[in-house]
């Protein structure tokens, strides 16, 4: 196996706090590795230096073996890396099929194309309407994206990280706000992603966690205290300590 | 160009910069807090200069007048927020920016009416209309120098404020962080009219420093809004200590551009282009000074912290 | 067809057959209102395409109108008194590229900074950089400063007699018809797309793998063109252009035309214009004092009436 995405020392901080602190993980291909830790341990900041909408103060991330630790956001998607949001963070303004279409675009090179209307180019729409199948929209395609449920908007951040095919998938609390129900499925629908994308999977469900990783890091004060498999970190005296006793 | 002018344009330099400090504090101040917009904040100008003029005709005293127009303008503020601005915090800029837009139009037209379309001219004490001595034959006139020292009395005792005073505390602390100072019992409504009602008197008093040199005319807050807005841009928006160098530096330029660059092209080209082309590049400089400060730094010279 | 598509059908036919029955009637001020009514609509139509559609507030644009205004009074200027031969004509052919690449031009360098910054500073900057060109015409005396500029002699064009006022509202109506054809074009098609999400959800495009510095910078720069071919027009109309006509209290009409009318609607910026025209004649003809109740209206359209004219007549789309 060879690493896909490679964070070495990675350090920031905010106003004297650290948020991410000599943070270092590594992806390998078609892994799936879920970031678990208590509220505040960093999370989303480490997924933020991932996909470049922040910067770190030191350290490196690596993508493939190439140094992408200051590639601007859009760049980093070129090369492969897509990002789904904690808080739902989808266009409300546009369809569901819209916002799906707009990801699918956004694969075909420039988007500097003036004169056709979007919405007439069958492959983009066809394509969104397999992708909404596939999570289980297939008859809210042409609803208003605000008009969805929030289980809802979780399905369409998926299928907007699906449309990239992107080889490296942030997965930032896919479960967040899911009922009993709804988390089950949505498990069973990541399961599907196995193998087949290299996954971080950031997420709250121990559940979930422990059902689809094939390796658990802890992050705790934005530092890894521990990385190995489920049963693992199950036996970890520290996480225990440090993390799961405390549930 | 001899050292007499250079130093008497550097005063009139600084006199406007303190003039913009003046105007521009109050918008910083109350986008830095509050995240308002307040194109309007150019009227209160207008308004402070027009009351002034009245009351100096009213009271037959121009420093009278100045004592009596601050807190009447300081009201005015204070209204403004609680009938207008107070329910556009939550809108968004855009919106903020039209109805403000709209004030003006307001507030303009009952300059208009109850002042009539002409300027009106504010005369002062005989002791302020000479000129003083700074050594040889450098004659400045004492109202410019009462300007500049009340410019930069003001700009004291705002620092004074903000930085050693209980509401000075708050108003740094709400700032950085509004459901803070809301968390902790402080009643945040009556913060924010206090601040606009600052800001209303700082821009006022402004008005009534500038209103014995160009008259009290309508329209007047109009354009010097738009060199407060590069004024704190450049200072980075919701900085006070930005907002007075921005104001000071742009102030500097703008006067001393006006003065020397024909002087300065006219090293390099020959006097008829350079009279033909300096206006035009005067006329732009601080504009240009803006985009380069943004072009380099996109927040400003003092960036405000991250909210 | 929808509720919205008759009412934009309504808006245009009205503004094709109305003012011309007026003219010919014998009341050619009415058709010279529809005239301004119309080209201030094409600027609107144009500050729609980034502030409705692309959430840029330019409070600048009255800077593009002048521009394009200038475009045209500056070569008439140096055809009828010399110098600067090589912009002495009153040809078309010159004029309107030349309204059109100035403005493009000034959009890409001013664009290039402003959209680098976000939210207020961008409005501020907008505005900061149409005070820049007004103040650069002030200062310049050969077109008369703050005076103004007479235009002797309008634009000349293949087809159209500018000095006929019929030919020139034709122009004009035209010109509204191709601006509204082709925003609506680029809005519906791929860069469109890119740039509507790009307004809802800048980090979203941005993680997808759009630049939307440069998709935005792109539609500012068409905007800003758009905004100078209608100057062209209002200094053909005119015939007198001012340092005036650059004011941000201008910029602040134009974006009240799209807010009122309904910003990203079609029609809203021209019902927007529509309503704006005829309020500021009907009020003006009552009282010198009509900016009170404009004033007033503005603010009580902000606080109460969201999504404009056209979202209250018209529906949702």
């Amino acid at each position: 196996m060879s690493a896909v995405l490679e964070i070495q020392g990675l350090n920031k901080s905010f106003g004297g706090i650290k948020a991410t602190d000599n943070l270092t993980l590594t992806v390998e291909q078609g892994e799936l590795h879920a970031v678990i830790g208590p509220n505040g341990a960093g999370k989303t900041t480490m997924i933020s230096q991932l996909c470049g909408t922040q910067v770190p103060d030191s350290g490196r991330v690596l993508f493939k073996g190439r140094d992408i630790t200051r590639l601007a956001p859009h760049r980093r998607a070129h090369l492969g890396i897509t990002r789904s949001y904690q808080i739902t963070s989808l266009i409300m303004e546009m369809s569901v099929l819209d916002n799906v279409a707009l990801a699918l675009q956004a694969r075909e090179g420039h988007s500097f194309r003036f004169l056709r209307p979007a919405r007439t180019i069958t492959h983009l729409r066809e394509r969104g309407r397999d992708l909404l199948t596939r999570v289980g929209l297939a008859d809210k395609v042409d609803h208003a994206t605000v008009a969805l449920s929030h289980g809802e908007h979780r399905r369409m951040e998926l299928a907007i990280a699906l449309a990239a095919e992107a080889e490296l998938m942030l997965l930032d609390e896919p479960m967040a706000g899911l009922g009993t129900q709804e988390s089950l499925e949505m498990v069973a629908l990541l399961k599907g992603l196995k193998g087949k994308h290299s996954i971080l999977l950031i997420e709250h469900d121990m559940d979930a966690v422990f059902a689809l990783a094939d390796r658990i890091s802890v992050l705790v004060y934005g530092h890894i205290i521990a990385t190995g498999t489920p049963a693992e970190i199950r036996g970890n005296e520290a996480v225990q300590h440090a993390y799961l006793g405390e549930e | 160009m001899d050292t007499t002018l250079l130093i008497i344009q550097v005063l009139n330099g600084l006199q406007l910069g303190l003039l913009l400090f003046l105007v521009a504090s109050g918008l910083t101040l109350v986008f830095g807090i509050l995240d308002f917009v307040n194109l309007a904040h150019g009227s209160l100008y207008m308004l402070g200069a027009f009351i002034c003029a009245s009351l100096t005709y009213a009271l037959g005293n121009f420093l009278l007048a100045v004592l009596v127009a601050l807190p009447l303008t300081g009201l005015i503020g204070w209204l403004t927020e609680r009938v207008i601005a107070r329910t556009l915090y939550v809108r968004d800029h855009l919106d903020q920016v039209l109805a403000t837009f709209g004030l003006i139009l307001v507030f303009d037209t009952m300059a208009h009416i109850i002042w009539g379309p002409q300027g009106i001219a504010v005369p002062l004490p005989d002791w302020l209309t000479g000129q003083v001595s700074l050594g040889g034959d450098l004659l400045v006139p004492t109202f410019r120098l009462l300007i500049i020292g009340a410019g930069l009395a003001a700009a004291g005792g705002l620092f004074w404020l903000v930085n050693y005073t209980r509401l000075g505390m708050l108003i740094r602390a709400g700032a950085s962080n509004r459901t803070m100072v809301g968390a902790l019992g402080i009643d945040i409504q009556l913060l924010f009219s206090l601040v606009f009602a600052l800001g209303a008197m700082l821009a006022g008093l402004a008005g009534m420093l500038i209103a014995p040199i160009t008259e009290a005319s309508i329209g007047m807050g109009n354009s010097i809004i738009i060199t407060a807005f590069v004024v704190i841009i450049v200072g980075g928006i919701g900085s006070i200590k930005g907002a007075f160098i921005a104001a000071l530096l742009i102030g500097l330029i703008d006067t001393l551009g006006r003065a020397f660059l024909d002087d300065l092209f006219s090293l390099f080209m020959s006097s008829a282009a350079a009279e033909n082309s300096a206006p035009a590049l005067s006329a732009m400089l601080i504009y240009l000074i803006m985009a380069l400060v943004l072009a380099l730094k996109p927040q400003g010279l003092f960036p405000p912290k991250v909210r | 067809m929808t509720r919205r598509a008759w009412m934009t059908l309504a808006v245009l036919v009205l503004l094709a057959i109305v003012p011309p029955a007026f003219y010919l009637s014998g009341n050619a001020f009415y058709l010279s209102l529809a005239t301004r009514l119309v080209i201030l609509a094409i600027a609107a139509v144009s500050l729609n395409l980034i502030l409705g559609y692309g959430g840029m507030v330019s409070f600048g644009h009255a800077a593009f109108v002048g521009l394009g205004a200038y475009a045209v009074g500056i070569p008439a200027h140096h055809a009828l008194y010399g110098g600067w031969d090589a912009l002495a004509t009153n040809s078309g052919w010159l004029q309107i590229p030349l309204a059109v690449g100035i403005t493009a031009l000034f959009a890409l360098l001013t664009g290039l900074v402003c959209l680098r910054t976000k939210g207020v500073y961008f409005i501020m900057i907008t505005m900061a950089f149409a005070q820049m060109i007004y103040y650069l015409i002030v200062s310049i005396e050969e077109y008369g400063g703050d005076d103004g500029l007479v235009i002797d002699s309008r634009t000349e064009l293949w087809l159209f007699d500018l000095d006929k006022p019929l030919q020139l509202y034709a122009l004009c109506f035209l010109s509204l018809l191709v601006a509204l054809g082709l925003v609506r074009m680029i809005v519906n098609s791929r860069f469109g797309m890119v740039l509507q999400g790009a307004k809802g959800n800048p980090e979203r495009m941005a993680s997808l793998g759009f630049n939307t510095y440069a998709y935005r910078l792109t539609a500012y720069v068409i905007s800003g063109a758009m905004c100078g071919y209608a100057g062209a027009l209002l200094g053909n109309f005119t015939t007198f252009i001012s340092p005036e006509m650059m004011d941000w209290h201008r910029s602040g009409e134009l974006m009240f035309m799209v807010i009122l009318g309904g910003a990203a609607t079609t029609i809203g910026p021209v019902l927007g214009a529509v309503i704006f025209i005829v309020l500021e004649e009907i009020l003006s003809s009552y009282t010198i004092y009509w900016q009170l109740p404009f004033g007033l209206l503005l603010i009580v359209t902000v606080l109460f009436v969201r999504g404009g004219l056209a979202g209250l007549l018209g529906g949702r789309k």
